[in-house]
């Protein structure tokens, strides 16, 4: 096994409101090693997106971050000084956002805006910035990508913008590249192309990726490890393939049955659906969150819920099936 | 953007023409020139011996075409009541106004972009606050009470500077203030409002993923985009400073072009009003020009317009 790069625990994220605190991201903890994809998967408004900027250091002032621990290789990102996470943005840990249609600044060029992370971090010419934009945009699948260089970001369709994110978070090669549901803006054809590309780069660049999304399609084709978000805990987090084959939370389980899966799925038969809504985390959030919409709930849910499984492939249930033999009793 | 600045030339040219005859037809419209000329005790023979020598009694667009075409090659005719040619008059009163124009827009910028950057660095922040009083302040001040709070202070009681006058550098620093001090309330919330909402995009976020530091995030990804809208209103309130300094030179005696105009209009020098008329309306045309090409250097998206 290669070594850890990125190791969070206990990260707690906390947003003050008008009507108390937002306990937007409760102690969860998860690692990435060299070369690996972990994927975070939850609905909206789980906490993937501040979980990750809460990595980056990018977080709006008013959110408060504790932790035990956040550690990049051998950087204490908690105790990091502003110079050294600077350092690391764009170099060493890079980001590609959502949002290809306003993720890029409309006033300059697109040669401007892939050479700016290189040129701040590198002692690199301009010249050699721009043949480094060469390459990656070519690499990324843009063609002409020499005269892409002069063009501004309102000359470009959203999933070459997207390609031109992807290309400008690999500047500078980092070692791991956090990627927040990259595809989501996109159409249903470019989304595949867009994920076999980040899946080929982080091979043939030996690069972790952690990637945030709400599609399970996504995940089950390229993570390496899945962690699965819901209301801002970790309920389950394990091995790709044993989390696909054997889901131990309820949650889970209920997210799989959401999607189409072949040879399982019956032709015609209706998907699955999680009734209920998300809670609010307003105010001190205890037991297990997803109580209120889980099936086999029981008064012990609103207790502290254990940690059950292994250390590669845990999940958060008062059952230490996760409610599994339960799931034949309730219709 | 060469074709861009080409079709916007072209643009400008167009509303020049229609400026000049519309504002041409209206002080024709406005009153019988040569009864206004010729006084109150003048004969019904006098005024129209006076129409005939000024050519009022042909047709208007007769008078515009030859107006137009002296005007172009700088010939405004001579001004009634100064009798001397309108050209240098103007010319010459237009030196003050310039250099009041351009020093208010200046003072206007230079305090208030900076003011609004801050305040929305730091939003409900004791600067902004400050930024916020100075703004409903400067806009509820008439220019005259503000001008004469400052030539009371600093001319009368502290003796620091001239109280009127165009005789000195040191003549032009209060007129500046209480002139700039009118414009920038306005720019001051717009940068902040911009920079506020340019400061929340998402391509921001990204600059500072990119590992760019603060100052960089600030003045070259977010300010080159919340400027935008700025622009246009500083050329527009240049064009106004410019034709409507009347307060402000009235108030320290700066016998500009603003001043100038109302004295004509007062005198009924109708040579000396179209000329005015003429060049504030070219003011506002080559200001707008200006922005125009300015805002598409800043953004790209505008050069296609």
């Amino acid at each position: 096994m290669s070594e850890t790069l990125l190791s969070v625990k206990n990260l707690t994220l906390d947003i003050p409101t008008g009507s108390g605190t937002l306990h937007a991201v409760r102690g969860i903890d998860f690692d990435v090693r060299r070369g690996e994809t972990l994927s975070i998967v939850g609905e909206s408004g789980s906490g993937k997106s501040l979980t990750s900027l809460a990595v980056m250091g990018l977080l709006g002032k008013t959110i408060k971050r504790s932790a035990d621990e956040i550690r990049f290789a051998d950087i204490d990102l908690l105790k990091a000084r502003k110079r050294v996470m600077r350092d690391l943005r764009g170099n060493r840990i890079a980001m590609i956002f959502q949002e290809p249609m306003t993720s890029l600044n409309p006033a300059y060029t697109i040669g401007d805006q892939l050479t700016e992370a290189l040129l701040l971090h590198r002692k690199v010419s301009r010249a050699a910035a721009l043949a480094r934009a060469v390459e990656l945009l070519e690499k990324v699948g843009i063609t002409a990508a020499a005269s892409r260089l002069s063009q501004y970001p309102h000359q470009l369709s959203g999933g070459l913008r997207q390609r031109v994110m992807i290309a400008m978070a690999l500047m500078c090669e980092p070692d791991l590249l956090i990627a927040d549901e990259p595809t989501t803006a996109l159409d249903v054809t470019i989304q595949a192309q867009i994920l076999r590309l980040l899946v080929d780069l982080t091979t043939e660049m030996n690069m972790a990726m952690i990637l945030i999304t709400h599609d399970l399609g996504v995940v089950a084709r390229v993570a390496d490890k899945v962690a699965v978000m819901y209301a801002g805990e970790l309920v389950e987090t394990g091995p790709a393939t044993e989390v696909f084959a054997a889901p131990s939370h309820p949650y889970t389980r209920g997210l799989l049955r959401c999607i189409p899966q072949p040879g399982k799925t019956a032709r015609g038969a209706a998907l699955g659906t999680i009734a209920g809504i998300v809670p609010s985390l307003v105010g001190e959030v205890t037991g297990c969150a997803f109580r209120t919409r889980c099936a086999h709930a029981i008064p012990a849910c609103r207790d502290p819920i254990p940690q059950r499984g292994d250390a590669s492939h845990a999940f958060r249930c008062v059952f230490a099936d996760g409610a599994l033999s339960e799931e034949g009793k309730v219709a | 953007m060469l074709t861009f600045i080409l079709k916007r030339l072209g643009l400008a040219l167009l509303v020049a023409f229609t400026v000049s005859f519309i504002s041409f037809s209206l002080l024709f419209l406005s009153g019988d020139p040569a009864a206004a000329l010729a006084g109150e005790t003048a004969s019904g023979e006098d005024v129209e011996a006076l129409r005939r020598l000024y050519g009022f009694d042909r047709p208007m667009l007769v008078q515009y075409g030859e107006w137009l075409f002296s005007a172009l090659r700088g010939d405004f005719g001579e001004s009634y009541y100064f009798k001397l040619p309108v050209a240098s008059l103007i010319a010459d009163r237009l030196q003050i106004t310039m250099t009041l124009g351009v020093c208010g827009i200046v003072f206007a910028l230079v305090t208030a972009v900076p003011l609004g950057v801050v305040a929305a660095i730091r939003p409900n922040s004791l600067i902004d606050r400050v930024a916020l009083f100075l703004s409903v302040a400067g806009q509820a001040m008439p220019s005259f009470w503000f001008g004469l709070i400052l030539i009371v202070v600093f001319a009368i009681q502290l003796g620091w500077l001239p109280p009127s006058g165009a005789a000195s550098w040191k003549h032009f620093i209060m007129p500046t203030i209480v002139l700039g001090y009118y414009a920038m309330p306005a720019i001051m919330r717009l940068t902040r409002a911009g920079m506020l909402d340019v400061l929340n995009s998402d391509f921001i976020r990204t600059a500072r993923a990119k590992g760019a530091g603060e100052t960089r995030v600030l003045f070259k990804h977010a300010l080159r985009n919340a400027i935008i809208p700025v622009v246009s209103l500083a050329a527009v309130q240049m064009g106004f400073m410019l034709g409507g300094s009347i307060v402000v030179e009235s108030v320290f005696a700066l016998h500009g072009a603003g001043y100038l105009a109302w004295e004509s209009i007062a005198r009924n020098d109708l040579p000396t009003v179209q000329a005015l008329i003429l060049v504030f309306s070219m003011f506002y045309i080559v200001f707008t020009f200006i922005a125009d090409v300015l805002n598409a250097w800043l953004d790209p998206r505008m050069r296609s317009a």
